[in-house]
């Protein structure tokens, strides 16, 4: 076999065992896409009855509380970002870092100083390289993230809120919005203090339209404000982080579709070019033959 | 008889609806029961069993830790960010729980598997 060919016949092999990953990478997606939206849709009782209950709470009662109530001298912000613990997932993470240094940049227009918090090793990975300051850090649960995953970030973020000195006076959520197979989009939004124009239901509709019951609360309407917010707090951040999950393996699922389409395409070009060298060897093979034949010929009908 | 619409939701799933006569939890100012025609009330829940007596399963009891409960308009919904029917309860596990526990003198922790407990021994007792 002429080195030629041997070469393309070498790429061919190479390139055919990288469908074969790419082909069970967007598989093992797609799979996890419809697990990962069940987790979505599971979680939207809690999130929505919470939502209306910290609505029905913020609305009724006059209760002035440090979650609820604007600080007009704000001068720390805090921003969580979640991105992919793992690559290949096209654009997602570098999407999602690049709306997180957008708001950043208008945070810091606004005169404010920027703290940020950082799920997954993507961003931790992007933030490090950088030298860019990052407050804490969360890895190790991007594609299947649970409950207590959610507290544990959400934990730290209430406490630099409610912490007398040297905390946040505000507090951003940068994620993944799921949109759909096709669509993810990066979207920031704050979640403290809460703007209660803002406050939506699962189903997009604000949540203020509803018409509220005359509760009483137990054991007073700011202990209720005070136990529901930092709960309100977990479920949007659970939220994000479940569709920042389903996102990231729609983006994986695309972006292995396209590299195995892609290594489909290579591979036929190299087989097209491997036939055309080998024939090419033929062809020469042949010529040789012959003209070793005619050669031979004539040197004999010379010496007659 | 009247009876009210029950919601018991945790903050991954949805653990129990359905129709009921009274629901009793605890919630901080000390136990509450909740019957149909209740004035619409919104409180804090303790970590504690919560008992629904159903109109058609019998009593359900459920531990339930954190979270609240509202009622309006004959409606009574419980959130909870962990809640556990007391068949779905390890007692074993929920044993086990509680003796670390105690040896690591972590009260919250103690206090979960405890309620896990009486969750699944009170239903034994009913039936």
């Amino acid at each position: 076999m002429g080195a030629q060919l041997r070469v393309y016949k070498r790429r061919i092999r190479s390139v055919t065992a990288t469908k074969k990953i790419t082909k069970a990478m967007e598989m093992i997606s797609a799979s996890r896409i419809v697990k990962a939206q069940r987790a979505v849709a599971a979680s939207t009782p809690y999130a929505d009855e919470l939502t209306r209950a910290v609505t029905a709470v913020a609305t009724r009662s006059n209760a002035k509380h440090p979650l609820t109530t604007e600080n007009p001298s704000a001068s720390r912000a805090a921003v969580l970002l979640v991105t992919a613990d793992r690559g290949l997932a096209g654009g997602y993470s570098t999407n999602a870092i690049k709306q997180s240094l957008a708001l950043a940049a208008r945070l810091r227009e606004e005169g404010k100083e920027v703290v940020t918090y950082i799920v997954g090793r993507k961003g931790v990975g992007y933030y490090g390289f950088r030298n860019l300051a990052v407050a804490n850090s969360w890895t190790g649960f991007s594609d299947k993230p649970t409950y207590g995953d959610a507290k544990a970030v959400a934990a730290d973020l209430i406490e630099a809120f409610t912490a007398e000195t040297g905390g946040v006076d505000e507090l951003h959520l940068v994620s993944t919005e799921f949109v759909s197979m096709l669509t993810q989009t990066a979207v920031d939004a704050r979640l403290l203090p809460l703007k209660l124009d803002e406050v939506e239901l699962s189903d997009k509709s604000p949540a203020k339209n509803e018409i509220f019951p005359l509760y009483d609360f137990e054991p007073s309407a700011e202990g209720v404000l005070d136990a529901l917010l930092p709960r309100y707090v977990e479920s949007r951040i659970y939220n994000a982080l479940l569709q920042s999950a389903a996102s990231e393996h729609a983006a994986r699922r695309r972006a292995m579709k396209s590299a195995t389409d892609n290594a489909g395409e290579l591979i036929k070009s190299l087989t097209r070019l491997a036939n055309s060298a080998r024939q090419a060897e033929i062809t020469q093979e042949i010529s040789e033959i012959v003209g070793g034949a005619n050669a031979l010929a004539d040197a004999s009908r010379g010496s007659e | 008889m009247a009876e009210l619409h029950v919601e018991l939701v945790a903050a991954d799933r949805k653990v129990w609806s359905g129709a009921a006569t009274i629901v009793v939890a605890r919630t901080a100012s000390g136990d509450t029961g909740i019957m149909p025609g209740h004035t619409p009330v919104l409180s804090v829940l303790e970590t504690g069993p919560v008992t629904i007596r159903t109109v058609s399963e019998g009593t359900i009891i459920a531990a339930v830790h954190g979270g609240f409960i509202s009622f309006a308009d004959n409606k009574l919904s419980i959130l909870a960010e962990i809640a556990e029917l007391a068949d779905e309860i390890d007692v074993a596990r929920a044993e086990r729980a509680l003796e670390n526990a105690k040896a690591d003198a972590d009260s919250h922790a103690e206090r979960r598997a405890e309620v896990r407990l009486v969750a699944a021994g009170g239903l034994k007792a009913h039936h």
